[in-house]
């Protein structure tokens, strides 16, 4: 990934925050992300994020799981090992509905957790930047990608215009790296003031 | 705002004209199906009383569900359960004849343990006659039908009530305090009734040898599933004709997603209770599903699976077709339908044997779907569609899937 300048501002209030972003993206500035310390319903849609295809490729990991289950067990009990168990037959369907109902879940669930840890980019040892250490616990963080375009004074004129406190710049690395906060972060990130 | 209903003259003639086949179905079967062939006429009016019975009933536990649940998302149309559930006495009366004359009036093509003679040559029926008798089915049937009657007005009474009330943080506690009590009381005689003895007198003991300690489920799943249907399909005719301001997709979602799960819930009973009789394949166990699966009705076994199952969920499992009204007023349509199968097939194997082409049996259902259509639709201009003093009426508004 790489190195990014972003002008950072804190918010108290969810009220103010939706207008807030709604003048961001008219103003057409880049906006980074939102950090809040809950989920807040509708902030996706304000933010023009689309929905998310994670419940499509679970359906996609379901179907695979439930193939797999019926393919396998066909094949072991009516070519690769034929056993006659309790006099019933050698495809039967009812004893392995349990089997690959259990396997279709396994999948989907397995494979929506991982694809949920790339989509979010989180993994045990995965370090990103945090913008400000209280946009987990009473203030949400909106952050604004500088571009070759954007002025860093405009914007912060702007965002303490739609109601942001403590707004400050830096630069920071946009994206995932491995580490420890408390030894590679200055490495990644270099405040505006300091 | 409209939130006081009147019923469009359309509604009216629809539900006059569906009773007005019903009647005449009846008429035609009272003449077509005599002597021998009596079991079909009754047989279709016990599939159809109990059908339609326990949906209209479904909507009485959805309200107390959701009431003991504290969920505040159904507040803005749950007055459409509430005028459903008050088609219960009026059913209930209907399925108490029919059941009555079927057990006094010595209809053993339907129940073969009312024939006293038929029960001490018969051992299995000897042992089951302190369970199944007259007796105890007259008793059981009097207690669960006057329970339930009872709590449903006693829910209806009180909700209607409430709209007088003034609006304080102490009457909003007693509000809710009261609901929870009351509908605790019912859960316990649901519970008791359509989760465990109620099937078994009036529909499993049929095949009275036969037994299953999956049936009062399954038939509850079955009886859920289509009363969340008839529930969705009232919303969605009140919303279409401008009323229910205050219900959104949002509300429309959460019900389908309760279509969803229940359908994927009956077809765990419907799995469970034959796979665990295929494993054991005792013949005692199997003859219930020898006609089934093995015999003439065959491919109602399986169509079964397929409107029921399949449909539903390749249907609702996408977000936008359970926030679009047109798609889950069809596919509410199609799992109604497909339950009343379920039932037609959980009743004629025993009864009539032979698979038959259900005109008799679907015209009378066109007659109850007319009775609930008129009782229903008189019920909701009783009150204002929105209980405006329920203190969860705000959350049920901003509600947000």
């Amino acid at each position: 990934m790489a190195v990014k300048n972003f002008v950072v501002g804190l918010f108290d209030d969810e009220a103010v925050l939706f207008p807030a972003v709604k003048k961001v993206r008219t103003a057409g500035y880049k906006l980074h992300d939102v950090y809040t310390p809950f989920p807040v319903h509708g902030l996706d849609h304000a933010m023009g994020l689309r929905e998310t295809s994670l419940h499509t490729a679970g359906f996609i990991y379901g179907i695979t799981g439930t193939t797999t289950a019926l393919s396998f067990m066909s094949w072991v009990f009516n070519v690769d090992w034929p056993l006659n168990i309790g006099g019933k037959p050698h495809f039967p369907l009812p004893a392995f509905i349990p089997i690959t109902f259990e396997l279709t879940v396994l999948f989907a669930a397995v494979g929506m957790v991982m694809t949920f840890c790339y989509l979010c980019q989180i993994m045990p040892g995965v370090k990103k930047h945090i913008f400000h250490p209280r946009q987990t616990d009473d203030k949400f963080v909106m952050v604004i990608e500088l571009t070759e375009k954007t002025n860093a004074e405009e914007v912060k004129a702007f965002l303490n215009a739609a109601g942001a406190h403590d707004v400050n710049e830096q630069k920071a690395e946009a994206g995932w790296w491995f580490g420890r906060y408390d030894k590679n972060d200055e490495v990644y990130s270099v405040p505006a003031n300091a | 705002m409209k939130d006081q209903f009147v019923v469009p003259a359309r509604l009216k003639k629809t539900s006059f004209v569906l009773m007005g086949v019903g009647l005449l179905t009846l008429l035609i079967g009272l003449i077509a199906f005599q002597g021998e062939n009596a079991t079909r006429f009754w047989a279709g009016l016990l599939q159809n009383s109990s059908f339609f019975l326990l949906i209209t009933l479904a909507s009485t536990f959805f309200i107390a569900a959701t009431t003991l649940a504290h969920g505040g998302w159904q507040i803005a149309f749950r007055r459409v359960p509430e005028a459903i559930s008050m088609a219960v006495p009026a059913l209930a009366a209907i399925l108490f004849v029919v059941v009555m004359i079927l057990v006094f009036g010595g209809k053993e093509h339907i129940y073969h343990w009312v024939n006293a003679h038929h029960v001490a040559e018969d051992k299995i029926l000897t042992w089951k006659s302190a369970f199944l008798n007259k007796g105890f089915f007259t008793t059981a049937t009097i207690i669960t039908l006057a329970l339930w009657i009872f709590f449903t007005l006693r829910l209806r009474k009180m909700s209607i009530e409430e709209d007088g009330w003034d609006l304080r943080p102490e009457t909003g506690r007693k509000l809710i305090w009261r609901n929870t009590v009351w509908c605790g009381g019912f859960l316990v005689v649901f519970t008791l009734s359509v989760g465990s003895t109620t099937p078994w007198i009036w529909l499993m003991s049929i095949d009275a040898h036969w037994f299953s300690t999956m049936y009062s489920w399954y038939t509850f799943a079955s009886s859920w599933v289509s009363g969340l249907s008839l529930i969705a399909l009232f919303v969605i005719y009140l919303k279409k004709h401008g009323y229910l301001t205050y219900v959104t997709e949002e509300h429309l979602h959460d019900l389908g997603k309760f279509m969803f799960a229940f359908s994927i819930f009956w077809t765990y009973l419907w799995f469970s209770q034959y796979m665990l009789i295929w494993y054991a394949n005792m013949p005692e166990e199997t003859e219930y599903f020898q006609p089934r699966v093995w015999g003439e009705w065959r491919p109602i076994f399986f169509l079964n699976l397929l409107i029921n199952f399949i449909t539903p969920l390749l249907f609702l499992m996408k977000r936008d077709t359970k926030r679009n009204y047109t798609a889950v007023a069809f596919i509410a349509v199609v799992i109604i339908f497909g339950h009343w199968l379920d039932f037609w097939q959980m009743v004629y194997p025993g009864t009539v044997k032979h698979l038959v082409f259900p005109w008799y049996e679907f015209g009378l259902g066109l007659g109850f779907v007319g009775l609930i259509i008129f009782l229903v639709s008189n019920q909701l201009t009783k009150a204002s569609l929105v209980p405006k003093n329920h203190p969860y009426l705000k959350e049920s508004i901003v509600h947000h899937t």
